[in-house]
């Protein structure tokens, strides 16, 4: 828990988080980081592989081999999704399988299935953002603030 | 009869004469396999959603809860049912089928216990001659409903709990054969600022422990007047922190009488994190291993105290901390 929660607690219940902190298992940072680092490494050097197999044998250059690669990924992440298997790669690897393009494909598929019972309007459609819907939203702001501060620069002829 | 502030004595002690517990796959891979009446191997029980299968194991439970009784259907006066999802539909709709004089209620886990408390106070009370308590839930409904979809990779902290995919039912009569509902203690409301929705043990604990210490107070007992004294689903986390908070308020409570139905139904090798939890958690580990150990005469009096987080999915989002219950009620042989 963050100090700044801790100072909105009457004392009783100061006392109360100090003992659960002292009893609760804590999350194995270290572990979950190199977990991270490895899973997240070999999605990405897969990426890396599709890339160079769409330049070496299918006639796409660098830009253009970007896209059928994460199609690629993106297949597979949501056949893992629907086969149940992504979730317990998740639960191990942590951000390892989170952070790239498959798991951002895995949130839009998980919640696609979860809501399929619900019809495909209402149900698939309505829902299949509810967790990559805030990604979306923040990445595309994002983009908007970084884009301003370059052509700023660029104006000010800078660069 | 009222005992004490918060307590029920019932001097008729109603009958439990029937009781039964359905499972998922999870649970019949679990420790209490063998107490369990019927195990689904399908998380869907044949049907295409997970509300439509958590509704149906909780029809199962009852129907073989009123086959066990060895009383027809019809001569059930009331029924009285709790679940987690939104508007309580599992019970609610398990009720349509059923067709008995229905109350709904909510406790979140807490309601196995609540329901079998009330349905006791009907009898004790002369307001019925037979009632039928149940709670259930399903691990996939609540995953859907409380935290993420269920094949969402996200990573899980050590202190969370996995839902119980199960339900509990118990016929109560006036007299009979079976284990008695002798008392109950309605617990208080106790929010302690816990508000991490991955660490439920550590919300409920307070509440629990509050309420066995009002139990105790009010009918002028101690831990030794039990073979077994149950929390309902605090978890590793929580049973430890119930325990430490025992001790503080200076309950002698014997480590071999105390246990938690969530650390009991699923075996050490199942990667449940801290341990199991719902309704269907305290109401199949009850209704079945609990029960079926008086039966068979291992057991003489326990007491079983469901606890609850009563939190919702908008609460946790606007940041409000956990306000959890817990129900005491004492069966004996």
């Amino acid at each position: 828990m963050s100090n700044m929660k801790k100072k909105k607690l009457t004392p009783t219940e100061q006392k109360y988080a100090e003992l659960v902190k002292s009893i609760e298992p804590k999350r194995p940072i270290l572990k979950n980081c190199i977990k991270a680092f490895f899973v997240g490494g070999i999605i990405c050097t897969i990426g890396q592989g599709l890339q160079l197999v769409f330049i070496t044998y299918f006639n796409f250059n660098e830009k253009t081999s970007v896209g059928p690669t994460l199609v690629v990924l993106i297949f597979v992440a949501a056949l893992l999704t629907g086969l149940g298997i992504y979730d317990h790669l998740g639960q191990w690897a942590g951000a390892g399988s989170a952070v790239p393009i498959t798991g951002f494909a895995n949130s839009i598929a998980s919640a696609s299935i979860e809501h399929r019972s619900e019809g495909f309007v209402l149900g698939v459609a309505g829902n299949m953002f509810r967790l990559a819907g805030a990604i979306i939203v923040f990445g595309v702001f994002s983009a908007f603030v970084v884009a301003t501060i370059k052509i700023t620069i660029k104006w000010l002829g800078v660069m | 009869m009222l005992k004490g502030h918060q307590s029920w004595i019932y001097n008729s002690k109603p009958t439990i004469l029937g009781s039964a517990a359905v499972g998922g796959p999870f649970e019949g891979n679990g420790a209490l396999a063998s107490d369990f009446d019927i195990i689904h191997e399908d998380l869907w029980v044949g049907q295409d959603s997970f509300e439509k299968a958590e509704k149906v194991m909780l029809e199962h439970a009852c129907a073989r809860a009123i086959e066990k009784s060895s009383i027809k259907k019809e001569d059930i006066n009331f029924f009285i049912s709790g679940d987690l999802m939104n508007q309580i539909t599992s019970s609610s709709f398990a009720a349509r089928s059923l067709g008995i004089p229905y109350l709904g209620i909510f406790g979140a886990c807490s309601s196995s216990m609540e329901g079998l408390a009330l349905a006791a106070q009907l009898i004790d009370s002369k307001s019925a001659k037979y009632v039928m308590a149940s709670a259930s839930s399903h691990n996939a409904t609540a995953e859907k409903q409380y935290r993420y979809p269920t094949e969402y990779g996200g990573q899980k902290p050590p202190t969370a709990q996995w839902t119980v995919t199960g339900a509990g039912a118990a016929v109560l009569g006036v007299d009979g054969i079976g284990p008695k509902v002798t008392s109950a203690t309605m617990g208080r409301v106790i929010d302690m600022g816990i508000s991490d929705p991955f660490n439920m043990g550590a919300a409920m604990a307070p509440a629990a422990v509050d309420t066995i210490e009002a139990h105790f107070r009010d009918l002028n007992i101690d831990a030794s007047y039990y073979d077994l004294i149950a929390t309902g689903d605090l978890g590793k986390v929580g049973h430890e922190i119930a325990i430490n908070l025992l001790k503080d308020h200076g309950i002698d409570m014997p480590s071999n009488i105390f246990t938690d139905c969530g650390l009991l139904i699923y075996k050490k090798d199942q990667p449940v994190f801290s341990g199991g939890s719902g309704c269907g958690c305290s109401a199949t580990v009850t209704y079945g291993h609990f029960l079926n150990r008086m039966r068979r005469g291992e057991l003489k009096r326990i007491l079983i105290v469901a606890t609850g987080a009563l939190m919702s999915p908008i609460s946790y989002q606007q940041k409000e901390s956990i306000p959890c219950v817990a129900h005491a009620v004492s069966i004996e042989m």
